[in-house]
């Protein structure tokens, strides 16, 4: 009894700190929001404020509203999709092909970018993707000469030049850059605890390789493909630097929208209104994924 | 003076508050930087009149009325917007001008110097002083800009145009295609529409002065929305072949006045300021020197250089009877414009 009485003393003073600052940083301040998106008005001003669904409301009698959180949606869809695509086969690499201080050397560069600004990254990437840019460039030192200049193609083939600012596609370049390391990382710490016993078990029990990994590798590696799923959607959809600076006309999402609601018109009510039924859905996603995965992420007994 | 020691300062400070010197002092409270605190002006000013000028500084419309409610009989000359000088007369913190003690007043253009905004129960609130436009901006080596404001909305320029996102402005140049009052439009169904039509020739939105720029010198666009001073900047500072064009259905316009706080301690030397700053003389030095604003003064715009864009595209007295001044916005309206706005870029990312 007393070194169970130590123990829950010890835990509790181990992750007493990180809940309270959980509790200070996030937990007031979304308690705050949540309450004046159910008020009439805002904290600026001299002015009366009551009880009100009206902010609620606007959302599902506003179309443009549904339509912009169905891109949203998309958008993370499309993220979360090219992120594990690109992310696993790397975790994979790293964990189980590469060894000593390459290893070491290849996770340097995975997380290299959250060392620079985000904003810096996203700017970055306008120079990349835009005409003349260095995507254009490449592409053009691959074909000879820059893409568009038809007059120095001299006759031979003439494409058109490569102009990615301002699209969808720059948004989702853009985003799967700033967290494919979620996935990669995430993907890494699954994939490394798999004992090497059991693929030679199934290679010796006569699976190839793709057997081994659709029956045995993935499976196993499920939870942290899962982890790194939650850990990008959820950002991802509520996301609106990228899309601003890389979609330009096209960066319209539902992200944008909450933030102007701050940004232009000091609009709380209806800005935390919206990052609430944002969160509703984001819950309700993973409600239903839920039942999916359940079985999967039970640690094998 | 101020490297006196501070008992001669304090001797000093006891003697001017006993003498009736706030009479040699002109107050003026203004933003840093803007015209009324040159060096030279303030000493030719001195020079002219005697007066002694000293400034106060504002960062904001709502700090400069609260500076004036809250130091009553502190300023002489206050620097309001056109859109807030109803309210500062409405709360009595300014008083009315004799227009007869400004001695440029017959030069002032007609439309500003007249305009509804200075006005007040027949009383004059304001001397227009200063103005500049939200209008558009093109490239004189592709573009034959004509005089209307559909050139947005000209199918020879799709792809090639660029906005600001900004809500009131776009929503602005939609009330203005349309033949709306650009602060009180009532059709705004009409406003939806241009603005929607706008997305085959959308080709970016520029965000700051330095990215029109790079820009536009990158090719990106040849029409773009742009303010009136930083095209002067483009063309003059950067060589960039950039033309402005004001449309005749209008254009977005701000005009800064020249007013007399109530109570003010000086009134004599304050409508003397304000006489010298509207003049030819102040203005033409600040603008060729430093780089100023259009000015209100007609007479002064035609004594700038020939080639001075302040006197090319915004001297043209007919372009500046058609401008549409920007109003204080109420809340609702703010939110109901950006409403349009998210609702039309909605349309945009289809």
């Amino acid at each position: 009894m007393r070194i169970k009485a130590r123990r829950r003393r010890a835990i509790a003073a181990l992750t007493g700190p990180a809940y309270l600052w959980l509790a200070a940083t996030v937990f007031l301040p979304l308690s705050a929001m949540l309450y004046f998106s159910f008020q009439e008005k805002g904290p600026f001003g001299k002015h009366e404020s009551a009880f009100t669904l009206e902010h609620y409301e606007a959302f599902f009698a506003k179309d443009y509203l549904l339509a912009l959180t169905w891109r949203s949606l998309e958008m993370g869809f499309h993220v979360t999709l090219a992120c594990a695509l690109v992310g696993f086969p790397a975790a994979l690499a790293l964990a189980r092909h590469v060894r000593g201080r390459w290893r070491e050397a290849l996770f340097l560069l995975v997380v290299l970018p959250f060392w620079s600004n985000a904003l810096v990254r996203v700017f970055s990437w306008t120079v990349v993707l835009r005409p003349d840019g260095v995507l254009d460039w490449a592409a053009g030192l691959l074909l000879g000469g820059f893409l568009g200049d038809c007059a120095a193609a001299g006759g031979g083939l003439c494409l058109p030049a490569i102009d990615l600012t301002d699209s969808y596609a720059a948004i989702v370049i853009g985003l799967v850059h700033s967290y494919l390391p979620y996935m990669i990382l995430t993907c890494y710490l699954s994939l490394q605890a798999i004992d090497d016993s059991l693929i030679e078990a199934a290679r010796s029990l006569g699976a190839g390789w793709a057997g081994v990994f659709w029956r045995v590798v993935l499976p196993l590696a499920l939870p942290g493909l899962v982890a790194g799923t939650v850990l990008i959607f959820v950002p991802v959809i509520g996301s609106f630097f990228e899309p601003r600076l890389l979609g330009g006309p096209k960066g319209a999402v539902i992200g944008t929208v909450i933030e102007e609601q701050f940004t232009v018109v000091s609009n709380w009510p209806l800005g935390g209104a919206l990052s609430f039924i944002l969160l509703a859905i984001v819950l309700l996603v993973m409600a239903l994924a839920w039942p999916l995965l359940k079985d999967r992420l039970r640690p094998a007994s | 003076m101020r490297k006196t020691g501070f008992p001669a300062a304090a001797i000093l400070g006891a003697v001017l508050a006993a003498a009736p010197v706030a009479a040699q002092e002109v107050r003026v409270l203004n933003w840093q930087g803007y015209g009324t605190d040159e060096d030279w002006a303030v000493e030719a000013f001195q020079a002219q009149t005697g007066f002694e000028v000293v400034h106060d500084y504002f960062n904001s419309e709502q700090e400069m009325l609260t500076k004036l409610r809250t130091s009553p009989g502190a300023y002489d000359v206050v620097l309001i917007n056109s859109a807030y000088t109803r309210q500062a007369a409405e709360e009595e913190l300014i008083a009315p001008i004799d227009a007869a003690a400004i001695s440029n007043f017959g030069d002032l253009s007609p439309g500003l110097r007249d305009a509804a905004e200075f006005a007040w129960q027949g009383a004059l609130y304001g001397v227009a002083w200063t103005w500049g436009v939200t209008s558009i901006a093109y490239d004189t080596e592709e573009v034959e800009p004509g005089d209307s404001i559909e050139i947005l909305w000209n199918a020879a320029h799709a792809g090639n145009v660029a906005l600001r996102d900004d809500s009131v402005e776009n929503v602005y140049l939609a009330a203005l295609a349309t033949g709306q009052d650009m602060n009180a439009p009532d059709d705004l169904d009409a406003i939806r529409e241009r603005l929607r039509a706008l997305k085959p020739q959308l080709r970016t939105f520029w965000s700051s002065e330095d990215e029109w720029n790079k820009e536009f010198a990158a090719d990106s666009f040849d029409v773009a929305v742009y303010w009136s001073g930083s095209a002067s900047r483009s063309a003059k500072t950067y060589g960039l072949p950039v033309g402005y064009l004001i449309p005749r259905e209008g254009a977005i316009a701000w005009l800064d006045g020249l007013s007399l706080a109530a109570d003010a301690p000086n009134p004599e030397g304050a409508l003397a300021f304000i006489d010298f700053m509207v003049s030819p003389q102040h203005y033409v030095r600040w603008d060729t020197e430093t780089g100023a604003p259009a000015s209100a003064n007609a007479a002064a715009m035609g004594q700038l250089p020939e080639d001075a864009f302040n006197r090319q595209v915004l001297g043209d007295p007919q372009a500046t009877a058609n401008l549409q001044f920007m109003a204080p916005l109420s809340d609702e309206t703010r939110q109901t414009f950006l409403d349009i706005w998210a609702e039309t870029k909605a349309w945009y990312a289809e």
